[in-house]
């Protein structure tokens, strides 16, 4: 398309008020989490500015706890959703079978729903089975909702995959479990790194699940909740930093992941041709 | 199976089907959505025809937790989740599209940049986000304090009032915007646009005609998903509102916390459920899923 100058820049200038915007938050909490005093208020001087609060953070037992319940639920669900999004991705873009359109549409129907509600449905559930909720609770109440994000991700890999190597190695005599083990989940690899990733980063940061179905131990964000809500304490956004720091760590290896698939798929492509 | 690698492999037994491997493949995910979602429903849908203040699942069903929500105040807390994401999905229309026709059409190696910039921030969770603007917003906050210092001009807290929840809401929910329309615009043609410039119509005569009507699945996609995640939102009106708003999302709460009234909990959750699946169903019988995804159409 022809763009003028002006226009590029009217446009690009709108992007990035909307980008400072975006991130005003985030500096606000990293301000916020530098300043000394006990009541935050801006401006500080420079001399009230401090990395008390990350130490404190990262001494406090604490926040050591409330980090291992998060990280322990979100590897677990990362793990449990990376398996079953596996297989039903096949079932949503490899095979063609009865019942697949109303399959796709299905998968989508619990992204679609307030989390809230589904947490607090499976609240009732499990004091109905008589199960007390606690973390590994909160492990299936955040793999029934990260479970279709994973599904989508691993299809998208495999809709862009050749079906004739499968074909190939089943023609040579290949079992199934040596085509899936040799073949399939290589092939898909890809796709299942970057769905750990997802999971590992959406767990992390989900508060509406956790919040109902955690019973006694609590994870991070609401933790994080709790103390907001009751008043500002200056460790709370050094936390939060540390948290979104965290965060963005996985990110840039998730980022990573998906610029090597794309350069390795274009390889591929003008190999073939 | 051995073979015998002289002789071609004789014709896959029956059980080798693709409908076969479908069905069995999907089955993981059945029977999680079945002990995770569906169940759950169920127990909610049920729990809702239980009498008022009990946390036994089997008693005599009853309407009189209905009953309560249409005699009360209830449907003020309804009308508010709808309005306030009525408002959010409208606003983030207007944000979005230029900046989604920017990134669909004009900037390069810029629109993988903001891409990645606000995706980025989907992984953030929403608390410590809401926090930001909190500490922007309240009184000798970010905001307050600079205009106290350059303008000299003393505001009180920005915070707990309606447009505050809009705002938070607008801005925790604009990726879903977003990248539905980035996603409908890049399926604009450009030479149909070039065509119509090129016959002499107006800007407004190719945004009405052309970009609006086929960038319209994107369009949809992300006022849905924008609607019924916002109709569900609890935090915004809590961190930013300070209990301004109540919303049906925080109303079903603290029936289930502080009123520890399961069943009309649950009555509540129902209609909500209901709500919601009526919008979604109906959404999303029209749109063609393969076709969004990038699946070719060979057959």
């Amino acid at each position: 398309m022809i763009v003028t100058r002006t226009q590029k820049a009217g446009f690009s200038l709108y992007a990035g008020l909307v980008l400072l915007v975006f991130y005003f938050p985030l500096l606000c909490i990293i301000v916020a989490s530098l300043s000394k005093r006990r009541f935050f208020s801006f401006p500080y001087p420079m001399a009230d500015m401090t990395t008390k609060w990350y130490a404190d953070a990262l001494q406090s037992p604490q926040v050591a706890d409330f980090i291992g319940v998060s990280l322990r639920i979100a590897a677990l669900t990362a793990f449990f959703s990376v398996v079953i999004g596996f297989f039903s991705a096949l079932a949503y873009a490899r095979y063609r079978w009865r019942g697949r359109q109303t399959f796709q549409r299905l998968v989508l129907f619990p992204l679609f729903f307030p989390q809230s509600v589904l947490g607090l449905a499976l609240l009732m559930w499990f004091s109905f089975l008589h199960i007390t909720p606690a973390w590994w609770t909160a492990v299936i109440a955040h793999t029934v909702w990260i479970t279709p994000i994973t599904t989508l991700i691993i299809s998208i890999q495999a809709y862009g995959q050749d079906d004739s190597l499968e074909e190939a190695a089943r023609d040579m005599g290949a079992t199934r479990l040596q085509i899936l083990l040799r073949i399939t989940v290589p092939l898909l690899l890809p796709g299942m790194i970057t769905a750990t990733c997802f999971a590992v980063l959406l767990s992390w940061g989900n508060f509406a699940l956790s919040l109902f179905t955690t019973g006694a131990d609590s994870s991070l964000p609401e933790w994080l909740y709790a103390r907001m809500t009751t008043g500002y304490q200056p460790l709370v956004p050094a936390v939060g930093v540390i948290s979104v720091v965290g965060a963005v760590i996985l990110v840039v290896v998730l980022f990573t992941v998906v610029a090597w698939n794309q350069r390795r798929a274009r390889r591929l492509t003008a190999a073939t041709e | 199976m051995s073979a015998t690698p002289s002789v071609p492999a004789p014709k896959p037994p029956r059980e080798f089907s693709p409908a076969f491997f479908g069905t069995v493949c999907s089955l993981p995910f059945f029977l999680l959505m079945l002990f995770g979602f569906v169940a759950p429903l169920l127990c909610v849908v049920w729990f809702g025809f239980m009498p008022a203040k009990t946390f036994a699942l089997l008693q005599m069903p009853t309407f009189a937790n209905y009953e309560t929500i249409f005699n009360q105040t209830y449907f003020k807390s309804i009308l508010w989740s709808i309005g306030l994401a009525t408002v959010t999905v409208l606003t983030l229309l207007v944000i979005c599209y230029p900046l989604a026709f920017g990134m669909a059409k004009i900037f390069r190696g810029g629109a993988s940049f903001i891409t990645y910039a606000i995706a980025t921030s989907l992984f953030v969770s929403e608390n410590i986000r809401l926090f930001g603007w909190v500490i922007g917003f309240m009184k000798n906050g970010v905001v307050g304090g600079t205009l106290a210092k350059v303008f000299d001009v003393q505001i009180d807290s920005l915070l707990y009032n309606i447009p505050v929840i809009i705002l938070g809401m607008v801005y925790v929910y604009l990726p879903f915007m977003l990248f539905p329309l980035v996603l409908g615009l890049k399926m604009v043609p450009d030479q149909v646009r070039e065509a119509a410039f090129d016959l002499g119509a107006s800007r407004w005569q190719v945004f009405k005609k052309i970009d609006l009507p086929l960038s319209m699945p994107g369009v949809l996609i992300g006022s849905l998903l924008v609607f019924v995640l916002s109709v569900g939102a609890i935090s915004e009106a809590k961190i930013l509102g300070g209990q301004k708003v109540v919303t049906i999302a925080s109303d079903i709460e603290s029936e289930f916390t502080y009123a520890q009234n399961w069943p009309l909990g649950s009555a509540l959750s129902t209609l909500f459920i209901a709500l919601t699946t009526v919008v979604v169903f109906f959404a999303l019988g029209r749109f063609d899923l393969e076709k969004l995804l990038g699946k070719k159409r060979s057959e």
